[in-house]
């Protein structure tokens, strides 16, 4: 395995952003404006310069990656593993031997993940361009959030996880509160308050399963040979196992976030800033999903099976009622077009939850899949809204009008992304949502075909709110230049900074969309696997 | 050999063992004339108080891993003692150091010497306390405790609100200590003995009247809960930690505290002490009577009446008060299950605890010095205005609620640890929700400081920082916060070996 400086590479994508937060931190903002603007020239392009090796690393990766090794519950075929005791304590006399252990690794499931959080990450930096107010906070905690999250998708250890789960928490908590809009304090700590709560009864589950067996190691939490016959967690569906498979799944589920645990999202999508709007749907909602797939489904196969059809109903809930609210935007809301987005993000999350909970092969690749397309294509979503924001200061869809004309640019990518989103054959959301429906239809036909009907609410507030900013007459304020404030852009349409955040990600959409076996052939191997353990251990439960 | 020499015999053995204690008193006694002695270096009394206390650490090192009976069953020195006294003398010490940077306490060219002094003296009643295994060592080291403590919680005096704690205090400490006398009282006239070891045998013998001995306990529970400010014995703790001057405060809140848990313990531990020492039935011993369940509704009391009062606090003083009470609460958690693990995790927890707290405090402090206020909304935009101290702040808040990657979070997961280990999920899941809202009123402080920000042009809007040597107390504590959040195998070691107590 390459290694540098005797660390592997997950262990450099993770603790990269630390190595950046420290620099940044270490450089005086300045006295005067000159220095001021120099210190934060530099921490601008050192955040850049992190990501940008992170996404080196995490392609080097996927490059690297040996489709035949499936993972999931088998530490011998996860890769890029690294391993170390970090806290090790034998013969106490009290609570046994603590076993913690710094252990990192990928497979099939992760890997898509690690790609698309360092593809994320890098883009929001673009978006980020233009922060002013206490820039040194603010790129030192967002490279503390982004190590959050690299470190939640390559964790193999129980504790480890948790811990890179709850360290995002504080940083996303200062990144909307002090650089959010109006109400951001408001957002803020609904956003720490919902996900703590989801967190704590992660972490009392975490600590059960530890008496079940004597380590942290998800592997050996996934072996149920391995549980101790004292355990409460012991004996398949048991009504312990149970409690504990639903506590961990709403810890998860407010982070997806799935109805009814998704009122924090609107509030914070709307008050966060463009790049932490970007990053809370390109990868934070992820993590919940990631969980389920990590933790919840191997763990606690029987419960799942017990479950599954209210899985599949909330997933379905979310993607009717998500898209409901969205398209309700127009007639009862402010017609805000962050919350429109913020909206079709739980109705497309829905569809990850869904395809989750049918157990089948095409279902949960399109669900994995589905969390990649939907992490590139809202992370789009909401760059194209911070574009306009910085422009008119104002995101009400009916101040808008008539742009096609005036930025013809930006008119063309905002098209693809929103046709992405509504699953436009060709692009890549049509092939997750697509595999989705197949998946699901194999379990639960009729929840598929209602299912259906959120492409169709998709594809009406997303057109609507396409022909609101683009069409009709350009309203008379919008007729000169731009806010004058911002000087320092030489068109009115799509400036430089802005093409570099999301070329990218529409040559990534369409190119997914093309061949979508690029991503599918990374996890096929790991899903199958991943859905024949949890059938097989599950049923043996129910015989 | 007449009773007279074995008297003699075992005095002269104890008195070794005894050295921290007298190490302490002869701290105290030369701190004292040293401050007389020389009136124009004002802080003597401090430095000498700091070298002796430090010099009583050395000699406590050497009772490190012994476990004896002194003075004929007076006072026992084991492992569980010497970590709490070890605990006792690292907070004193920082208390010290923190106090000479400490505005309030030198304004009006007060005299500080009997400050120092006094603190010499509380640590000496906390010793005591933690050694103490005969009805009236305990009573009287409780005593010494309370006695310097009402007079620093008042030690500003012509401050109003001061003056005003330190009343409170005494008449709602005499109160409790009264209540306590009794049931010792009680305990003695049922068993005919004051050694809490011998009263555990009377009460298997299952020849005394079970009635006096169980209201005995209790009320004798209503004095280490006043000491531990559980609810509802709580009541003296906001006013007289808003009124202290702030290092007193946090001395309360951490040491005071520690050492009403270290007594409490180890109290109910010898008294209901089964002989075959299975770690379920120990509150089983006087049957029909669930102790268990009656330390249980104190602890869900205590953490969720303190966290959801904490929730409407304006004041930052104030707030943490009753933050304290919540993690008094969070600590009975450990006591309810009472095993092993759990004193383990309780020792832990104080350490973290300890910490964690002082740290909080510590800033609020340094505030304090340069804003002249505790108030929350004064706390607006000091992230901008001194940014170090904010971020520290928010390092020690981020603890307090239990998050990882620090001590506090490790604390916590330990208590949790050891409440799930004897099954008690719903007293974990109150647990884990009271953090949850604890969270809500921490972020109120970082809120304040960070999300909030004064306009450019009001005259409070000057920049500071604090002086090196405080700064570097808080980085310190600040950087004992993350690393043990990260790396805790030494202390979780020593409080592992430090739960066996003298039977």
């Amino acid at each position: 395995m390459f290694t540098f400086l005797g660390l592997g590479p997950l262990t450099w994508i993770t603790f990269l952003p630390i190595l950046g937060m420290i620099i940044i931190l270490l450089i005086p903002s300045g006295e005067d404006d000159l220095a001021k603007a120099k210190s934060q020239n530099l921490y601008r392009w050192i955040t850049v310069g992190v990501t940008f090796i992170q996404l080196v690393i995490s392609i080097f990766l996927v490059l690297n990656f040996n489709l035949k090794f499936a993972g999931v519950n088998d530490p011998n075929s996860m890769q890029f593993v690294e391993r170390a005791n970090w806290i090790y304590l034998s013969g106490l006399p009290l609570l046994g031997n603590l076993k913690i252990q710094y252990f990192i690794g990928i497979d099939g499931i992760s890997a898509p993940m690690v790609l698309l959080t360092t593809i994320v990450s890098f883009l929001a930096t673009f978006a980020s361009w233009n922060i002013k107010k206490s820039a040194k906070g603010y790129f030192s905690m967002y490279l503390l959030l982004v190590t959050g999250m690299m470190g939640v998708f390559v964790a193999l250890d129980f504790f480890l996880f948790y811990v890179f789960w709850e360290l995002m928490l504080l940083p996303m908590y200062f990144l909307i509160g002090i650089w959010g809009g109006a109400n951001k304090e408001y957002a803020a700590i609904k956003f720490f308050l919902y996900t703590l709560f989801g967190s704590v009864f992660m972490l009392l589950v975490m600590i059960a399963l530890y008496f079940a067996v004597g380590s942290f190691n998800m592997f050996d939490m996934m072996d149920f040979a391995k549980y101790s016959h004292s355990s409460i967690l012991y004996g398949m569906g048991s009504n312990w196992r149970l409690i504990a498979f639903a506590a961990l799944f709403v810890g998860f589920a407010i982070k997806v976030p799935s109805v009814p645990f998704h009122t924090w999202l609107p509030d914070a999508h709307v008050e966060a800033p463009t790049p932490i709007s970007v990053i809370l749907a390109g990868v934070l909602l992820k993590m919940g999903t990631y969980g389920m797939l990590r933790i919840a489904w191997p763990m606690f196969p029987d419960a799942v099976m017990y479950f599954q059809n209210w899985i599949a109903v909330i997933g379905l809930v979310s993607i009717v009622y998500g898209a409901l609210c969205a398209l309700g935007q127009f007639k009862f809301g402010k017609r805000d077009f962050k919350k429109l987005i913020a909206y079709s993000s739980v109705s497309h999350m829905g569809y990850v939850v869904l395809g989750m909970a049918s157990m089948t092969t095409e279902g949960m690749v399109g669900a994995i899949f589905q969390m990649f397309n939907h992490g590139t294509i809202t992370a789009m979503l909401f760059m194209i809204v911070g574009v306009i924001y910085d422009r008119a200061h104002t995101r009400g869809l009916d101040d808008f009008g008539g742009l096609a004309n005036k930025m013809p640019v930006y008119t063309g990518i905002m098209t693809i992304a929103f046709f992405g989103a509504i699953g436009l054959p060709g692009l890549s959301g049509f092939v997750s949502e697509a595999m989705v429906f197949l998946g699901t239809f194999k379990t639960y036909p009729i929840y598929a075909m209602i299912a259906g009907s959120g492409i169709i609410l998709g594809a009406s507030y997303m057109l609507w709110a396409l022909q609101k900013v683009f069409f009709g007459k350009l309203p008379e304020r919008w007729s000169g230049p731009w806010d004058p404030t911002h000087k320092i852009y030489k068109t009115d349409d799509v400036n430089l900074v802005e093409k570099v955040a999301l070329v990218p990600l529409v040559i990534i959409i369409i190119y997914l969309g093309i061949n979508p076996n690029a991503m599918i052939g990374l996890m096929s191997n790991s899903v199958n696997h991943l859905i024949e353990f949890v059938k097989l251990s599950g049923q043996v439960a129910h015989l | 050999m007449t009773i007279t020499q074995s008297y003699l015999n075992n005095l002269m053995a104890s008195v070794g063992y005894f050295a921290p204690e007298i190490a302490i008193v002869v701290t105290f006694i030369v701190a004292i004339l040293f401050d007389l002695m020389f009136k124009k270096s004002k802080n003597i009394a401090a430095y000498i108080s700091i070298i002796g206390l430090i010099i009583t650490g050395f000699i406590l090192s050497g009772n490190i891993g012994i476990s004896k009976s002194l003075f004929d069953g007076l006072i026992v020195v084991d492992p569980y003692s010497t970590f709490f006294k070890f605990l006792f003398l690292i907070t004193t010490i920082l208390i010290m150091v923190m106090s000479l940077s400490y505005k309030e306490l030198y304004d009006n060219n007060r005299k500080v010497g009997e400050y120092y002094s006094m603190l010499v003296g509380i640590t000496f009643g906390m010793f005591l306390l933690a050694s103490a295994v005969n009805l009236i060592t305990i009573y009287l080291s409780i005593e010494i405790l309370s006695l310097s403590s009402y007079v620093l919680a008042g030690y500003t005096k012509e401050i109003r609100r001061a003056s005003e704690a330190s009343l409170k205090y005494v008449i709602y400490g005499s109160l409790s200590s009264g209540i306590m006398v009794y049931g010792m009282s009680l305990l003695y006239g049922a068993t005919m003995t004051l050694d809490v070891a011998k009263i555990n045998v009377a009460i298997l013998s299952g020849h005394v009247e079970l009635f006096p001995i169980i209201i005995g306990g209790l009320m004798i529970l209503v004095g280490f809960g006043y000491k531990m400010s559980a609810v509802p014995f709580h009541y003296w703790t906001p006013d007289v930690y808003e009124g202290a001057p702030i290092t007193i405060t946090s001395y309360l809140s951490v040491a005071s505290k520690a050492a009403g848990f270290a007594v409490f313990i180890r109290f109910f531990k010898d008294l209901y002490l089964l002989p075959a020492t299975s770690d379920i039935n120990i509150w089983n011993t006087i049957s029909n009577f669930h102790w268990q369940t009656i330390v249980a509704v104190l602890s869900v009391l205590t953490m969720t009446v303190g966290n959801f009062v904490a929730l409407w606090q304006e004041n930052v003083k104030r707030l943490l008060a009753y933050s304290s009470i919540a993690h008094a609460g969070y600590i009975l958690m450990a006591v309810v299950v009472m095993t092993n693990v759990g004193i383990t995790s309780i020792l832990l927890y104080f350490v973290f605890y300890m910490i964690m707290n002082l740290g909080a405090f510590f800033v609020a402090q340094l505030f304090a010095n340069k804003i002249g206020s505790d108030d929350l909304k004064d706390y607006i935009g000091l992230g901008y205005r001194s940014p170090v101290l904010a971020v520290l702040m928010t390092v020690f808040l981020i603890s307090l609620t239990g998050l990882p990657p620090t001590a506090g979070f490790i604390g916590k997961f330990y208590i949790f640890t050891a409440v799930l280990d004897k099954g008690f999920v719903w007293l974990a899941v109150i647990g884990v929700l009271n953090s949850v809202v604890s969270l809500f009123y921490y972020a109120k402080i970082f809120r304040n400081m960070f999300l909030r920000s004064v306009a450019d042009d009001t005259k409070n809007n000057f920049k500071f920082s604090a002086p090196a040597f405080p700064l570097s107390i808080a980085y310190v504590l600040a950087f004992a916060t993350i690393l043990f959040g990260l790396y805790f195998s030494p202390i979780l070691n020593w409080a592992e070996n430090s739960v066996t107590m003298f039977k």
